[in-house]
């Protein structure tokens, strides 16, 4: 194996992107959440974001065909559940990458009990603070359906975790 | 103490994929897309929280097989969830009834699940209390939204309700296993959960004029493998394709 720092690997990741939300990469949305060598293999631990997001299988997927290309032969990924996966991991680039393709980032959640506060939603198009919820749930677990009422856009918003 | 984890860990495996399974018969049939949506999402939780609970104890226990062998070959007798969860979705107040039932159960089993000592369990429990707020969320909105909105919704909501109702407290009624359980740290006290829920429901339900069935006998089985009839139906949509083709892949 070629002899590389985690910083390498980290870079390599930093390409490996959200099948559901391609703007984010797996760095972004904070599932990434330990990389060690060891010996001569590369141990990547990353935690699921919902307990059925179809997108983690080929994210894994996705992580050992990125490192393969760049020569890491040996990878194991590690899947921990524990500390539990947050929005609140999601990176301040990745929140903007996502408000610019059009998904309202999340609020910071904190504590469980702030998990819905999911007012005051800001229209990812026009800024708006006059938006509505039309569901709890969207297109994939992780996001609801907004409306804006001064544009009129339809939206989605990244809800909080 | 091992046959104790096994059982345990299969009543809340098994709860989160009946329900999971009878929510997916929605796909497609939800009354506006939004709320199909939101049934099959609500779905997907369940079935992703049946997932680790099965991978879980097929990694404890590899005797008994990978999880789709856990998930889709045993027979009726072998699968521990509660009576509510298998029972049919019938209309729409009909499965907004069974959900709400089952949430404010799940919502503070979950909860008083961070309290137990056996770190696996507690782990699956952190990561799924955070998707059973949302579904608790949801259903008693729609409780809310039903009894409330017309006078055929409330009506189709309190028949729901009357209907359902005998199947209400098995989830909150401690068994032996239950006590068993909570005496070894590995589930919470059921009681106390019990007396939470029982409240927040008979709240919930009083504050939009929905009157709760009189009857104090409730019918209990499912949690030790006596299934009502509907039980079987459900079983064989779900494990025909393990049974047609046994250890299939795609």
């Amino acid at each position: 194996m070629v002899k590389v720092s985690v910083s390498n690997v980290y870079d390599i990741l930093k390409t490996v992107c959200d099948p559901e939300i391609p703007v984010l990469s797996i760095l972004d949305l904070g599932i990434v959440r330990d990389v060690k060598f060891n010996d001569d293999s590369l141990n990547i631990t990353i935690t699921p974001t919902y307990t059925g997001c179809p997108a983690m299988h080929m994210i894994e997927a996705n992580i050992l065909a990125a490192l393969k290309n760049e020569g890491f032969e040996n990878v194991n990924i590690i899947t921990t559940l524990s500390p539990p996966w947050t929005t609140d991991w999601l990176t301040d680039s990745g929140k903007q990458k996502l408000k610019e393709y059009g998904i309202a980032p999340p609020q910071t959640t904190k504590r469980i009990e702030t998990l819905l506060d999911d007012q005051d939603i800001i229209c990812p198009r026009c800024n708006s603070l006059n938006t509505n919820k039309l569901s709890d749930f969207g297109s994939t677990a992780c996001k609801a359906m907004y409306q804006c009422k001064d544009c009129l856009e339809p939206f989605d918003y990244f809800k909080c975790h | 103490m091992s046959d104790l984890k096994y059982k345990y860990f299969l009543r809340i495996a098994d709860n989160a994929m009946i329900l999971g399974q009878r929510l997916s018969e929605w796909c497609g049939h939800g009354p506006i897309l939004e709320q199909d949506m939101a049934l099959t999402n609500i779905a997907l939780d369940q079935i992703g929280e049946a997932r680790l609970l099965y991978q879980l104890i097929s990694e404890l226990f590899p005797e008994k097989g990978d999880e789709d062998k856990i998930a889709f070959t045993r027979d009726i007798s072998a699968y521990y969830n509660c009576l509510l969860v298998e029972q049919p979705n019938g209309n729409f107040a009909d499965t907004i009834a069974r959900q709400y039932l089952f949430d404010s159960f799940n919502f503070h089993f979950h909860q008083a699940l961070q309290n137990v000592d056996d770190q696996r369990i507690k782990e699956i429990g952190a990561k799924c209390l955070k998707e059973v707020t949302y579904h608790r969320r949801w259903s008693s909105e729609w409780i809310k939204r039903l009894a409330l909105g017309t006078e055929v919704s409330h009506q189709k909501l309190q028949d729901a309700i009357n209907k359902i109702w005998k199947y209400a407290n098995e989830c909150i009624t401690p068994d032996a296993l239950d006590n068993e359980a909570h005496a070894n740290c590995l589930g919470p006290d059921i009681n106390q959960v019990s007396s939470i829920v029982s409240e927040e429901r008979a709240q919930l339900l009083d504050s939009v004029g929905i009157t709760v069935p009189e009857n104090t006998w409730f019918l209990s089985g499912g949690k030790t493998g006596s299934h009502s009839e509907y039980m079987g139906y459900v079983l064989a949509e779900m494990q025909y394709m393990q049974r047609a083709y046994p250890d299939m892949q795609w």
